[in-house]
């Protein structure tokens, strides 16, 4: 199964101690749309995880999403559920899955995939509105950002 | 932890505004005392959008801004408009006409603004206005054609605009339309870009809902040319599409490019009914 084949070598890279991060082609979703194993490798850390939701740059979710514990960012969106408390009520699991490609749990949402790097439209390099080849194409964030940015929901306990 | 004391901080610092107006607000919007039809029902090829009243971007735009666009002496925009008044007048080209020498006074293009884009049959082409000014000017006057989307074009759209303000868009979908609407539409739900967005995910489903500081509206373009005081100047209909598709990090197309023309015409249907407001005010 495809699945045990990459968590096994993510335990073979984690024992080399540089852990290699999974590509975005690679992960695996499960029927729900939750990824079970860390994208990095690695443990996230949440307060770069806080700081890359309120880069406009980076994941800028609060464009969509309020939460209050951003609030020192200014002007939080409201496109999306508020997710105060979500690390209550959603898996670290759940959580990698969503911001990975949200539309493997909730189908034609809204909210962009952050880990996808195939299979776009018109895709553009950047901001610039030129075109982008896609085998150009970065993920919007890096693996590592993704578990960052999970550890940070999960601290999000109490609504 | 290190986190912590930073949460800690977080819950103490004063919270950010957070504006959650939510919808379109219920002011009325008269221009010079004239009241324009602001909000009004969808029309009929609407109905398989779910929204039943079409609102004026006017709507969801702060008080400030919009009294600027109450009265003509506050428009900023209103400036372009003069400027387009003497180029109206002033001869260009080999035929040696200015566009008041076939149409005399400005006056004559009202109605104009509120039909466009339209069909030429002669030349068997969807026309925007900007194209029909285009050809106005290299095929009758014998003179360079303005570039698409820059200030003499939008100044001159904004002075023809004028002349049908209050009046409701009326654009034809229907005959040799029909085609262009389709393409339109088409494009108005593709979901382009890294971001995967569609017009319609952000003006048909979110509008009246905040996107960081940016209060959404349904996306109209009765309003256009806008003057955006953040540019500082006219800004025109596809320069205005082509900043919304860069926003969902896509390859966007060009400034009247066949896409936006149908593209135009589709958004201009779904402003049919609502008054020609140009040139209107934007933050
Ligand atoms: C363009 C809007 C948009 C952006 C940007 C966005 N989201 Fe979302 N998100 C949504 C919407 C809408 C939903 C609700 C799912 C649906 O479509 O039904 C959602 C759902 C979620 C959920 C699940 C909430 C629940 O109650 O289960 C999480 C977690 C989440 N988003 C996190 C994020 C994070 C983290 C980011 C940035 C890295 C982000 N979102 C960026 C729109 C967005
Ligand atoms: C990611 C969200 C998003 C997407 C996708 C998007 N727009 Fe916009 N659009 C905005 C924002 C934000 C504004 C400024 C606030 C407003 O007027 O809604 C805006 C403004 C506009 C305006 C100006 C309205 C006015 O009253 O001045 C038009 C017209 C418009 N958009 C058309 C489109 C079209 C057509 C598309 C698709 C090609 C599109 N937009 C895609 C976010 C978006």
């Amino acid at each position: 199964m495809k699945l045990t084949g990459i968590s096994a070598a993510i335990v073979l890279c984690a024992s080399a101690a540089i852990a290699n991060p999974v590509t975005p082609g690679e992960v695996t979703y499960d029927e729900y749309g939750a990824v079970a194993t860390s994208l990095s490798g690695a443990p996230g850390d949440p307060e770069n995880g806080a700081a890359i939701m309120v880069n406009r740059g980076k994941g800028n979710c609060v464009a969509c999403h309020a939460v209050t514990a951003l609030n020192d960012a200014p002007f939080h969106g409201e496109v999306g559920p508020t997710l105060d408390g979500i690390g209550g009520y959603r898996t670290e699991e759940e959580l990698r899955g969503i911001i990975a490609n949200a539309k493997m749990m909730f189908e034609g949402t809204i909210m962009p995939a952050f880990y996808k790097t195939s299979g776009f439209i018109r895709p553009g390099d950047g901001y610039t509105g030129k075109a982008a080849k896609e085998e150009d194409l970065t993920p919007i964030l890096s693996a590592q950002e993704i578990e960052d940015v999970v550890a940070f929901l999960m601290t999000l306990q109490d609504s | 932890m290190k986190y912590k004391a930073m949460t800690a901080l977080a819950a103490l610092a004063v919270s950010a505004p957070m504006l959650f107006a939510g919808g379109a607000d219920d002011d009325t919007l008269t221009i010079d005392g004239q009241e324009m039809i602001s909000k009004t029902a969808a029309p009929a090829h609407m109905e398989e959008t779910g929204i039943d009243t079409i609102m004026s971007g006017w709507h969801f735009r702060e008080d400030d801004t919009q009294a600027m666009q109450m009265d003509t002496f506050d428009n900023p925009g209103m400036i372009a408009v003069d400027q387009a008044m003497d180029a109206w007048n002033t001869v260009e080209g080999t035929a040696e006409k200015s566009c008041a020498s076939c149409h005399e006074g400005p006056e004559s293009m009202k109605g104009v603004r509120a039909v466009y884009p339209k069909w030429n049959a002669e030349a068997g082409e969807m026309r925007t206005l900007a194209m029909q000014i285009n050809d106005c000017r290299e095929n009758r006057m014998g003179a360079e054609p303005y570039a698409y989307d820059k200030a003499q074009m939008t100044a001159m759209e904004a002075l023809i605009s004028v002349q049908s303000r209050g009046m409701p868009v009326n654009v034809a979908i229907d005959g040799p339309a029909a085609e262009y609407y389709e393409k339109g539409k088409e494009i108005y739900y593709t979901r382009y870009g890294q971001l995967e967005l569609s017009c319609a995910n952000c003006h048909e489903e979110n509008y009246g809902n905040y996107i960081r500081a940016d209060h959404l509206s349904q996306g109209q373009i009765n309003g256009f040319p806008t003057y955006r005081l953040k540019n500082a100047g006219l800004v025109q209909t596809h320069n205005r599409f082509r900043g919304c598709i860069r926003d969902t990090r896509a390859e966007t197309f060009s400034v009247g490019s066949p896409e936006f023309v149908a593209l135009e015409l589709y958004v201009a249907s779904r402003g049919n009914g609502l008054s020609v407001e140009g040139p209107s005010v934007r933050q």
